[in-house]
């Protein structure tokens, strides 16, 4: 039996998806050899810390009832620095202005010797290739499928089952708010303004929805593919932005009269881009709804294409579980 | 884009392999072969006429492996306007002068718009067309619409392409594929 310590910093749905994950797959990972125990959960009001393994279903609970998990006032990086354990979950929100809390938060990981996992885009849009040499620096694993695509495996699905493969391109879509409002605007013939409320409403759109529809979501997101895919060192400022919200429904019925879907594509290649694009219906890139999807270009597989859920708690916590998974393993 | 050549080939066995193969090893797509062998040109040669479909950028090479190969191109026609694209346009197209931004695209000689559904829900609304541009060949294409960006820039309007174009499967795989007749000399 091989016992991992990890800690999960930042409570919010994705922690919480983790920590539901991880309860429903217990029995699953003791009988392939695996102990995970989580031995620290911090929220922005304070933590829970157990060196022998967090009851995670009274921390669920509790943070339901009082909308905290905390029990202490250790904060975030008290735990990552002097709680032992293997791998730091770094879950809190993303901040695309200076990438805090979650920058100190893996970069402290790091220094004291601890793998990462993390679903944080900001850090990785801001700052790749500093958290990767830290990483690296340390002999550490840091790992953030989670960051795109939500339950989508990107980037495991190029680094590992695509190994040896040169990648060309990657168009995707990356983000489920846009898809979604532009399929229900194609498919209703109803303006912007009335769709995205009604997207607000049923919480597919976030209260203020800027970051969503004027694609710097997706900016962030095809920023963290061209670092980790092409091994560039952009951060999101880098790319060329359009957004949805100029799009009308003639538009859309103009281009579904000549077979045609309008989808806010990323694209990295020569240039990173993020536009509405015409997608002919049949092409693997026009899926609908809020899905999110990938299509990566290489020489010697040719077009490889994966499409799936690209938010919510539980999908997100997938793709960290399998980092969590692919650490232990290695390590 | 679709090019229509006329050869002259000498008149002993093997010749006709030796003009259509080139045009195969840079990936063109061959539609119809005429060859005439009771109609001699004065100087003896048999010409043949070949029309086959291939990327624009290979086609000077392509006429060079076939000179270097011993076969005359007696003449090149290529077939106007090959390559389409469509793109939406949304913003006040008809106030920001629609016949100008057509214009702009025709007057290059080697793009045209040739067709347009315009949509106008109200007269103070954004409208939307719908374009489609041909061209003679992808390069020319890529440049029509290079051209549109700009005037949709200068117009504040919104113009929607087409997922990337040169998104294509790398031409030449050549490097790939064992090449036969570049790994057996001699």
């Amino acid at each position: 039996m091989k016992t991992v310590r990890i800690s999960i910093i930042g409570f919010g749905a994705v922690g919480q998806g983790v920590a539901r994950s991880l309860l429903a797959k217990k029995e699953l990972l003791i009988e392939q050899g695996i102990d995970l125990r989580v031995v620290g959960i911090s929220d922005s009001k304070g933590s829970e810390i157990n060196t022998k393994g967090i009851d995670l279903e009274s921390a669920l609970r509790r943070k339901k009832q009082k909308g905290t998990v905390a029990k202490g006032k250790e904060i975030s990086l008290d735990i990552i620095r002097d709680v032992e354990h293997d791998i730091v979950v770094e879950v809190t929100p993303t901040n695309i202005e200076n990438g805090e809390p979650g920058l100190s938060n893996m970069l402290a990981a790091f220094a004291v010797g601890r793998h990462v996992v993390t679903s944080n885009k900001g850090p990785l849009a801001l700052r790749f290739t500093e958290l990767k040499e830290a990483a690296e620096d340390n002999g550490l694993y840091f790992r953030y499928e989670a960051t795109v695509g939500g339950a989508v495996p990107i980037f495991n699905l190029i680094h590992e089952a695509l190994a040896g493969n040169t990648v060309i391109g990657i168009e995707g879509i990356l983000n489920g708010t846009c898809n979604y409002i532009l399929t229900r605007m194609a498919e209703e013939r109803m303006p912007y303004e009335l769709v995205l409320k009604e997207a607000q409403e049923l919480g597919i759109a976030e209260a203020d929805p800027t970051y969503d529809v004027e694609g710097i979501d997706s900016a962030c997101k095809l920023v963290i593919i061209a670092n980790s895919i092409f091994g560039q060192d952009a951060t999101y400022r880098d790319v060329e932005v359009t957004g949805i919200t100029k799009i009308t429904p003639e538009a859309l019925e103009l281009a579904n009269k000549n077979n045609y879907v309008v989808k806010l594509v990323c694209e990295a290649g020569n240039k990173l881009t993020v536009a509405p694009r015409l997608v002919p219906k049949r092409h693997p890139l026009a899926v609908g709804g809020t899905l999110n999807v990938a299509s990566i270009l290489t020489d010697l597989a040719g077009r490889i294409t994966i499409s799936g859920k690209g938010a919510g708690s539980i999908e997100t916590a997938s793709s960290i579980l399998s980092d969590i998974l692919y650490i232990v393993r290695n390590s | 884009m679709i090019v229509s050549m006329t050869l002259e080939l000498k008149d002993i066995p093997g010749q006709l392999v030796l003009a259509l193969s080139p045009i195969s090893e840079l990936h063109g797509n061959i539609m119809s072969v005429v060859h005439q062998h009771d109609e001699k040109t004065p100087r003896g040669a048999i010409p043949v006429q070949v029309r086959f479909e291939i990327e624009h950028r290979v086609l000077d090479k392509l006429i060079e492996r076939l000179e270097n190969s011993g076969v005359k191109v007696a003449r090149v026609g290529e077939e106007r306007l090959r390559s389409a694209v469509s793109v939406i346009l949304i913003g006040h197209i008809v106030h920001s002068d629609l016949g100008d931004t057509i214009d702009k695209i025709d007057s290059t000689g080697f793009a045209e718009v040739v067709d347009m559904s315009l949509s106008m829900p109200a007269i103070e609304k954004a409208s939307s067309a719908y374009l489609v541009i041909n061209a003679v060949g992808k390069k020319e294409l890529g440049k029509a619409l290079d051209i549109l960006r700009e005037v949709a820039h200068k117009k504040d309007l919104l113009m929607i392409e087409p997922i990337r174009l040169n998104f294509d499967e790398p031409v030449e795989k050549e490097w790939i594929s064992s090449d036969s007749s570049n790994s057996e000399g001699t």
